[in-house]
């Protein structure tokens, strides 16, 4: 397992959100969740423009195995969402931090952030979550 | 993301590792047997999961690059899980006939292979297996789903109570060695008396070597060419390393089932079961219907359910819009009327493209005909088409 990046926060459902400091965030999954789902084969990106209330499903992910739902993490309006994921969802496994994004949000409220988890209490929760 | 998490098939349990507490864990897999070759699983990486009661490899780190080993190279599967039961006795022939509803009198010479289902009075399927006609002697080798292997086993024995035959449960390894390049990677391999034979094997076919225990059967469930092993427990662990070190991936689970799913090919419990028959899930042709006077188990019924004309086709899709199908969504026409519902369902690595197995209604739409398929609320177009959609690498169905 990669270290955690600190630069962003998470939440208890895997995705991680980083603040981007212009009142805008990028949201994409962790590392421990692509590893868990398996390769990637399918992603369902969010509409631009859309406004998504906090904990509200967005996009959806699909693996060889499963499909998952995407939450975001925080109330926002969709200003980008990474296109490459429509002919290359692997993005997401080989660089789930990075190349592997999957929207950016105008943020409703900016310190909604801080109610999200910081890298040491994601990587507790996986801890303790066996 | 993982809350309404939609688990697919038997994959539930493996993705299960993101949220339980680590006590039931521990429970759930103490409960699982292991193969002999878990130990070299563990060593590779393997990713497991709980499948018929067994702990299996479901991947060792790229599903989708074990499947195109296999498409395009050799890939090595630990199929232990699977049983294999010998039975022998005078009247074994005679027991088979009336248990399988494809007829080993089909298995002419020896060595010969057969795939049948196993059907209860009703033509059910209780299970689907191999059979093999010995290559020596007069007995005949089954190959059973592990999950189903014990209720097999009591269905068979209570069904053939007034005749002389015996099935033995026999604890061997089970490799399956998959591929254009599997037969010539394997060959160094072998068992140097089992060698030429086994290279010389036409397709469903197989040889032995009593005193090795060896068995050696050119079948599969891929879709491509390759071996079956069966082999002494003890010596499992060697012959997977030398099959590594002679060029084979090793693969998991889960790319076994996007190929058998490429191939055409139904898994037990999932595309069919004990409220189906062979008519409903596209394994007709694996019915004997002749010679007539042969009574096998479930032939009234199924007889019966082929004059009325009324069983569900079972059919193959490919998905033309974005997504993919899964099992359980709903298939509807452009009334958008429900005409059936998805059995297997996935993407496809060679294709690049969804594909399904499904079980419709009625004969109302029929191959090539276009459909929809609910996919989170929303009609995705898609066709139907007549599987297998991959045989030796290449596609068999249009994509356009």
């Amino acid at each position: 397992m990669h270290t955690l990046p600190t630069d962003r926060r998470y939440s208890a459902s895997h995705e991680w959100i980083k603040d981007n400091g212009d009142g805008t965030a990028t949201v994409g999954i962790t590392d421990h969740a692509q590893a868990a789902l398996g390769d990637l084969v399918f992603v369902e990106l969010p509409q631009l423009d859309q406004v998504i209330a906090a904990q509200a499903a967005c996009a959806v992910v699909e693996s060889v195995k499963a499909a998952s739902d995407i939450y975001c993490p925080v109330a926002g309006t969709v200003i980008a969402v990474n296109e490459e994921l429509s002919a290359m969802p692997e993005l997401i496994n080989q660089d789930a931090y990075g190349a592997g994004w999957i929207f950016q949000l105008k943020l409703a409220n900016a310190a909604e952030l801080n109610a999200l988890l910081d890298a040491a209490a994601y990587q507790a929760s996986l801890h303790d979550a066996g | 993301m993982l809350s309404k998490t939609q688990f697919i098939g038997y994959y539930v349990a493996t993705l299960s590792i993101l949220t339980p507490p680590k006590k039931a864990k521990l429970t759930a897999m103490s409960a699982l047997y292991r193969t002999e070759l878990y130990p070299v699983h563990q060593q590779l990486g393997a990713t497991f999961m709980p499948f018929g009661g067994w702990d299996m490899p479901l991947h060792y780190g790229s599903q989708l690059a074990e499947h195109h080993a296999v498409r395009t190279d050799a890939g090595l599967f630990d199929v232990s899980h699977m049983r294999a039961i010998d039975v022998d006795g005078d009247a074994a022939q005679l027991a088979l006939r009336r248990l399988l509803a494809n007829d080993i009198a089909r298995l002419t010479t020896h060595g010969k292979a057969l795939y049948s289902c196993l059907l209860n009075p009703a033509g059910g399927i209780v299970d689907d297996l191999i059979v093999y006609r010995q290559p020596a002697g007069n007995g005949y080798r089954l190959v059973l789903n592990a999950a189903t292997a014990e209720r097999d086993l009591n269905w068979m024995r209570s069904q053939i109570t007034d005749l002389e035959v015996t099935f033995i449960q026999r604890p061997l390894a089970l490799l399956a060695l998959q591929g254009p390049n599997a037969r010539a990677k394997a060959a160094a391999v072998l068992p140097a008396q089992l060698r030429d034979a086994a290279l010389a094997l036409p397709p469903f076919t197989a040889t032995s070597a009593d005193d090795l225990d060896w068995f050696i059967a050119r079948t599969g469930y891929t879709g491509e060419d390759g071996f079956e092993l069966m082999l002494p427990n003890t010596e499992a662990a060697a012959v997977w390393t030398q099959l590594i070190a002679a060029g084979f991936t090793p693969c998991g689970l889960g790319a076994r089932d996007t190929l058998r799913l490429e191939a055409g090919m139904n898994l037990y419990g999932q595309d069919m079961d004990e409220t189906t028959t062979p008519l409903d899930s596209g394994v007709a042709w694996t019915v004997a219907w002749q010679p007539t006077d042969r009574r096998f188990i479930g032939r009234a019924a199924l007889e019966a359910q082929r004059a009325s004309d009324h069983y569900r086709p079972f059919v193959g899709l490919l998905l033309l819009g974005r997504g993919i199908m899964r099992p359980g969504q709903v298939v509807t026409n452009h009334h958008q009327d429900s005409i059936g519902v998805i059995t297997s369902g996935g993407f496809a690595p060679t294709l690049q493209r969804s594909i399904a197995l499904a079980r419709l209604i009625n004969k109302t739409l029929t191959i090539g005909d276009p459909c929809h398929v609910i996919i989170r609320n929303t009609p995705v177009a898609a066709r139907i088409v007549k599987p297998p959609f991959v045989r030796h690498g290449q596609a068999q169905i249009e994509l356009n």
